[in-house]
């Protein structure tokens, strides 16, 4: 099953590297929103999928992380400065909400982050003298790195995507290691983890933080490529958005997250057919999705995979039981 | 003075309609372990069948108002738990969320491209009289609506606490394998408890149209005054739910006068994150048994 993962995940890098050269700038613009949804996603994912936590503010992550870089690469510190400063604050913010909100979990961590991402809304839209309120920012620029300058639609997209393909390594090194582990043993048995040892509430809280972090990476990436902010884009719209797409694409699996982001961005353009419709349909998607096969498109084709390889090599012994995140 | 009282009936009177929202959302959850993320656009969604029944089939608005309740039984109760809640209770609580979060904004989408996306005037019940309460001007309305939410909420109970079918709605509630085992048809009950939540929301959507105008985003307010309530009050609570609807409105009204009109929105959140932080179970609530 792993070779048919990496196999994918090569595929997908090798079309994500090879499309642009044969696409119209909307479509680069569309890759680029790819790749920066990605990012929030995979974060996203380190929490719900691994940890086994709802977070509904997900969204305001990004926003967090988009206003500080916008705010401070226009008052001139390089991209790289804001970028760092983006997740680290994100980061700081998440283990300060998480830190309280860990000590309730599943629905009730729901509502707590819900909560905090009408919050995040809230002061971004009222203090005006920070974020500009309703008017939001705009002219943020686009970064430059040594010299070269990714100001044009391909060249923003290859650094979007580099940092994309750097971040997801981080989070493929991170679930290998005793803390990605953790995470998972965590998510399916919380008693039996506790009673191994495992401090659950530091690990969870750890998930959590750096999944925030992924979040506010993406709103650092996301603030140049629009190049303008509101705080209507930030609202909770996008938080279950967000959990949306990582729940399409398959959460718990490494993959998902692409797959799921690809298709919330995607889809309106597919849909364009049905005008204002579209977001029913999507509506109706998830829904019929999540009646049938819970755990997501990645999923079901790994479920479809491993009914293949059973039938071609007669009974097999049951070899991973829920393949724990490989894929 | 005067301004005080004021303020504290109209936010009794959003407070017992956010009341009626969140005791639906607690039954729900109760019985079936549905959260349901849509309960805000199941309040927004009776007042266009009210509105569809008058401008389409011409009804007066009495008659209007019971096709909107009845419709509201068929679509929200009946329909939402055969065609969603029932395929999805086998994988969990998590797939049953994200299909609620998608049926929301199914509803939201619905009522915008099926009727119209602009606010829609919505009879009320009675005319705006304003009565002189010792200085202090109060609306007939405020008062009607609170009289309703208190009529509603009787006939809830003398349902739950005085029939043979109210106990054996709550013995499902208590614990479904014993209700099971004592001959008691569980999976009636649980549909039944689905079709109180859509009674429950139609007369809180006929309640808070007039007031708010029919929109198809009212969903998102409501619904997240209804959970906020019920975790105030206690999630497992059906007068917990009460209280805490009746807090928020009132805290809602009272602090937007006094405190911040900007920040209006954050002080019931602020109350949330105090309530889960220092009593998860909520105010009257019983505290679950967790593990971690």
């Amino acid at each position: 099953m792993r070779g048919v993962g990496t196999a994918a995940a090569a595929i997908g890098l090798a079309l994500a590297i090879a499309l642009p050269f044969f696409l119209k700038p909307y479509g680069i613009y569309l890759l680029s929103l790819w790749a920066v949804t990605t990012i929030a996603a995979l974060g996203l994912n380190l929490t719900l999928g691994y940890a086994g936590q709802i977070s509904l503010a997900q969204g305001a992550f990004v926003g967090i992380g988009a206003y500080a870089t916008a705010l401070l690469t226009k008052s001139g510190l390089p991209f790289p400065a804001a970028f760092a400063v983006s997740g680290g604050l994100a980061f700081a913010i998440g283990w300060g909400l998480g830190y309280p909100a860990l000590r309730v979990q599943h629905h009730y961590l729901a509502f707590v982050t819900l909560a905090f991402s009408t919050l995040v809304f809230l002061v971004l839209r009222n203090e005006e003298w920070l974020t500009n309120g309703i008017y939001g920012i705009n002219g943020i620029p686009r970064p430059a790195l040594f010299g070269w300058s990714a100001a044009s639609a391909p060249a923003f997209y290859f650094f979007a995507l580099a940092m994309l393909v750097l971040l997801a390594a981080v989070e493929w090194w991170l679930l290998r290691s005793p803390w990605g582990r953790a995470f998972v043993a965590l998510r399916e048995n919380p008693v039996r983890a506790l009673s191994l040892g495992v401090d659950t509430r530091r690990y969870t809280l750890m998930a959590f933080a750096i999944g925030s972090a992924f979040g506010g990476l993406s709103g650092a990436l996301y603030a140049p490529l629009v190049q303008f902010i509101d705080p209507n884009s930030f609202a909770l719209g996008l938080s279950l958005n967000l959990l949306l797409m990582v729940i399409v694409g398959g959460s718990g699996i490494f993959l998902g997250p692409f797959v799921g982001a690809a298709i919330a961005v995607l889809l309106p353009e597919w849909l364009r057919f049905t005008e204002g419709y579209y977001l029913m349909v999507y509506a109706v998607l998830v829904m019929v999705l999540m009646a049938f096969c819970p755990s997501g498109i990645v999923g079901m084709c790994r479920l479809a995979l491993e009914a293949a390889a059973r039938r071609h090599a007669g009974p097999a012994p049951q070899a991973s039981a829920h393949g724990g995140g490989e894929a | 003075m005067a301004s005080f009282i004021q303020l504290l009936v109209s936010g009794l009177a959003t407070g017992s309609i956010y009341a009626l929202v969140a005791v639906g959302f607690t039954l729900l959850w109760q019985t079936s372990q549905t959260i349901n993320f849509a309960q805000g656009e199941f309040v927004m969604l009776p007042a266009f069948f009210v509105l569809a029944a008058m401008n389409f089939a011409g009804l007066p608005f009495w008659a209007a108002a019971l096709v909107g309740i009845a419709a509201s039984v068929a679509v929200l109760g009946v329909l939402f738990k055969r065609v969603i809640v029932d395929p999805m209770l086998r994988h969990g609580v998590l797939p049953l969320v994200i299909s609620t979060i998608a049926l929301s904004l199914f509803l939201k989408e619905s009522a915008k491209d099926f009727y119209s996306s602009q606010a829609q005037r919505f009879p009320s019940l009675v005319g705006a009289h304003d009565l002189d309460v010792f200085g202090a001007v109060v609306s007939t309305q405020s008062l009607v609506v609170i009289a309703v939410a208190v009529v509603t909420v009787v006939a809830l109970h003398l349902l739950l606490h005085g029939t043979r079918l109210g106990h054996a709605m709550q013995a499902t509630a208590q614990n479904p394998t014993v209700a099971r085992i004592l001959g008691i048809p569980v999976e009636r009950m649980i549909l039944y408890t689905f079709v109180v939540n859509a009674v429950l929301v139609a007369v809180a959507s006929i309640l808070i149209s007039p007031i708010y105008l029919a929109k198809f985003t009212n969903g998102e307010t409501l619904g997240l005054a209804a959970f906020i309530a019920a975790i105030v009050g206690g999630f497992n609570q059906v007068r917990g739910a009460i209280l805490g609807g009746i807090i928020l409105g009132v805290l809602d009204n009272l602090s937007a006068a006094y405190v911040s009109s900007q920040y209006r929105g954050a002080f019931p959140l602020l109350l949330l994150i105090a309530v889960i932080l220092l009593r998860p179970q909520g105010l009257l609530g019983r505290s679950e048994e967790r593990l971690v």
